[in-house]
């Protein structure tokens, strides 16, 4: 299994952080420090094909992050490698991917299987694998997690998909209890290598029930890792990295983001599931984001560019164990930290991420730091009133504002 | 002397008898003896097996040594936990032994068993030793669960054993979950679900059935009913106190849960039609002499002499001890020589577990993640905080 994918011929310099403008960073993490596992690119990594440089790609997305247009439809197109797809076809590539590789990943979910996964994100992949492989269950959540963890117990590696993160609530017992903390309980004889995923967040008017952010209610679960995906090309990686960790993953997608389109590397690639992504290097100040907000701080940071403001954007992509590597180096660098989330006021990402922060890096920051997140209230159905309850590029724009004073 | 020479023309070494009365007791005879049970089986959508159970002489002696040394355990798990040695909750199984010991007679350590926190007799029918149980009760680092279990978290990977959980009812899913996994792996074998006539009324149980019984799953549910959920009576809490019934197109099986012979005919019946047709439910009708655990008396709900009547009317060891005697595999003498030698292989391991070392304090942050994604998990205080990422 240590033997290297990576077909790409540029694509072995994984780790090198020859991108970043200033190099405050420590030498780059070499590969042999890893133990016995693969190869893995850093996200902002050089990998020679594909990936287009963080320039203003991604500051032409709307805050309508539903499905974005290519403006920048240039020439170059055609001769650029890799291949363009959505981000839900991009998670289904992974997955397809790794359950060609290895015969112990299996799916289970209500209407994976035949109807194709209600974003499509299981299409056509019970015909290929079977029924057994890819099972629709019955609404029964807190039973086929339960389900899933026991066969993970086995050496299986089952994927849950919730239809919404919210019906999870049903199964919290089984994640919680079971899912978290049978590796402790047990002294280690059991490892649980199940992933967790499904869409959450605030979607187009879905109503109080069906726009709920878990990630708040999940953080506090011991022996969990947690993940956000906010790119096809992030959540392929964190699919593939998520399927093939030990530990359980429960990787948080966004219903507003799947149709987003991206043109990804055609080689095999693997990410970091603990590290954070840069997405626009700066000096003024550290914006901390992830999921769905990284498009609203991107809007927002195209307005803060054109003030002349430097911010620098981190899609903190790893919400449990937070990456305090780079995160920590940001702040050593700008002294000043926004974090925008879609979480609630109390007790959300943010909250902790704050907390982390204040006491691992008090003495490097200029300013208190600023959460922005969404209204304590049950999202409501008017559409007004649902843009209100989550951050909105304005108010970013306005924050920075504020802490740059 | 002559008495002993007189039954050694069926099993008994001779001469060794008398000096190492102990010995005798794993005799090797496999003449079969033929059994009856206690009571006939009720089924429900389903044909009963027959009252007659094939068992040896070697079988009827091992079940009474092995149903003896539990008996022990929770006793002295008893004595231990009143001399604080043992804290938190302690749930014993004693006068259920006769399900833990008649199911392993009826499966390999292939098999999957996983149950609730009535966890320890099932523990050491699946092979888990006295020095890993008390070990782990008393919270020190040679348990089985390295002492960060406890009482409810026995496991053993090796013989199949899934535990030992606390919150009941969320043993069926996980169940289910090995059973699914034995399907999909092709693997022949079959995992009991246990549960109690408490953990009976919980939703996800029906849940875990309909896939159950939606795929085929090799899946057996075992209801213990013990009549009492922690206080509350049976009666009290469900509507309709036939567990084995409750599955409605699941077939079920009700069984007398203190005769080990109905138990292993049953679990055997079971594993046969789990691997041709998919789930099946055993009701164990069973009874439990202490209360729900050692913080509960036990005699809130119930009479004494409800207590010392089942005691002395279907006690699974007595059961077992009438039939030695009756076919002459051995005398009282010998049988008691065999408590007294199991009471000490107790005590002798109790000693050894109270010496034993607890578990450092860097074992507070070791199996939370698995190793090899560089994770590492720190203290509440953060001020050790290292996040080291790979």
């Amino acid at each position: 299994m240590a033997s290297a994918f990576m077909q790409g011929v540029g694509a072995t310099t994984a780790l090198s952080s020859a991108n970043y403008k200033n190099s405050c960073f420590a030498s780059p993490r070499s590969l042999p420090e890893r133990r016995g596992s693969f190869f893995v690119i850093r996200s902002d990594g050089s990998l020679a094909s594909g990936l287009n440089p963080t320039n203003s790609r991604r500051g032409a997305l709307s805050t309508n992050a539903v499905a974005t247009k290519q403006d920048n439809v240039t020439a170059s197109t055609a001769s650029k490698p890799g291949h363009e797809l959505l981000l839900f076809e991009a998670l289904r590539e992974g997955l397809e991917e790794e359950m060609d590789r290895d015969p112990r990943v299996c799916v289970m979910g209500e209407d994976v299987g035949h109807y194709g996964g209600s974003y499509k994100v299981t299409k056509g992949l019970a015909t290929k694998y079977g029924d057994l492989r890819v099972l629709d269950t019955p609404i029964a959540e807190n039973s086929f997690t339960g389900m899933a963890i026991g066969a993970g117990m086995t050496g299986l590696r089952p994927i849950v998909e919730g239809m919404n993160m919210g019906f999870l609530l049903l199964a919290f017992n089984q994640i919680s209890n079971n899912c978290g903390m049978l590796h402790y309980t047990s002294g280690g004889q059991f490892k649980i290598p199940v992933v967790i995923r499904g869409p959450g967040g605030v979607g187009r008017q879905l109503g109080a029930e069906h726009s709920q952010r878990l990630e708040s209610y999940f953080q506090s679960i011991p022996g969990i890792q947690m993940v956000a995906c906010s790119t096809p090309y992030n959540a392929k990686g964190l699919m593939k990295a998520a399927i093939r960790s030990d530990n359980p993953v429960i990787l948080f997608e966004h219903v507003l983001l799947y149709n987003l389109k991206e043109r990804i590397p055609d080689e095999e690639y693997v990410l970091n599931l603990e590290e954070a992504e840069m997405i626009r290097p700066g000096e003024h100040v550290t914006i901390l984001t992830y999921s769905r907000m990284r498009y609203h701080v991107m809007q927002a940071a195209k307005t803060l560019v054109n003030k002349g403001y430097d911010p620098e954007v981190i899609d903190i992509r790893s919400l449990k164990p937070f990456d305090l590597y780079t995160i920590g180096n940001s702040v050593k660098k700008t002294h000043r930290v926004l974090i925008v989330e879609e979480c609630m006021r109390t007790g959300g990402i943010g909250a902790s991420l704050t907390a982390s922060i204040n006491e691992n890096f008090h003495d490097y920051l200029d300013a208190p730091i600023v959460c922005l997140s969404s209204q304590d209230v049950p999202t409501p159905y008017a559409g007004v009133l649902e843009e209100w309850t989550v951050v909105q590029p304005a108010q970013i724009v306005a924050a920075v504002e504020q802490l740059c004073q | 002397m002559a008495q002993i020479i007189h039954r050694s023309t069926n099993l008994l070494k001779p001469v060794s008898v008398a000096v190492s009365a102990t010995r005798h007791l794993t005799t090797a005879s496999t003449t079969p003896i033929t059994v009856e049970t206690s009571l006939p089986f009720t089924g429900h959508n389903i044909e009963p097996p027959s009252r007659s159970v094939e068992t040896t002489p070697q079988e009827l002696l091992s079940f009474f040594r092995d149903m003896v040394l539990m008996r022990r355990m929770e006793i002295a798990a008893d004595s231990l936990y009143k001399a604080k040695l043992i804290r938190g909750f302690c749930h014993l199984y004693d006068g259920q032994e006769a399900v833990a010991v008649g199911m392993e007679a009826a499966i390999t350590k292939k098999d999957c068993i996983i149950t609730a926190y009535r966890d320890h007799c099932i523990f050491l029918g699946r092979g888990g030793t006295l020095m890993d149980a008390f070990a782990e009760l008393m919270g020190r680092k040679d348990g089985c669960s390295k002492g960060k279990g406890g009482s409810m978290h026995f496991y053993k990977k090796e013989s199949g054993f899934y535990g030992g959980h606390g919150i009941v009812g969320a043993q069926v899913p996980l169940g289910i979950g090995l059973a699914f996994a034995q399907k999909y792996c092709k693997d022949e074998n079959v995992t009991f679900s246990m549960y109690g006539d408490g953990a009976a009324n919980q939703g996800q149980l029906f849940e875990a059935l309909n896939m159950a019984a939606l795929w085929d799953l090799p899946a057996i549910l075992v209801c213990e009913n013990n009549h009492y959920g922690m206080g509350t009576a049976e009666w009290r809490a469900a509507k309709s106190p036939s567990y084995y019934k409750r599955g409605d197109y699941v077939p079920g099986l009700k069984v007398d849960g203190m005769d080990a012979f109905a138990v292993k005919q049953a679990c055997k019946f079971a594993k046969e039609h789990a691997l041709k047709n998919g789930p099946i439910i055993l009701e164990m009708d069973t009874y439990r002499y202490h209360g729900h655990s050692m913080s509960d008396p036990g005699s809130t709900y119930r009479t004494r002499d409800e207590i010392s009547g089942v005691r002395q009317e279907r006690d699974p060891i007595e059961r077992i001890r009438k039939l030695i005697l009756s076919h002459d595999l051995a005398t009282e003498k010998e049988l008691k020589d065999t408590e007294k030698e199991m009471r000490k292989e107790v005590d002798d391991v109790i000693a050894k577990a109270k010496e034993s070392p607890l578990p450092d304090s860097s074992e507070l942050f070791t199996n939370v993640y698995v190793k090899g994604f560089g994770v590492e998990a720190f203290g509440a205080d953060r001020k050790e905080l290292r996040a080291v990422l790979p």
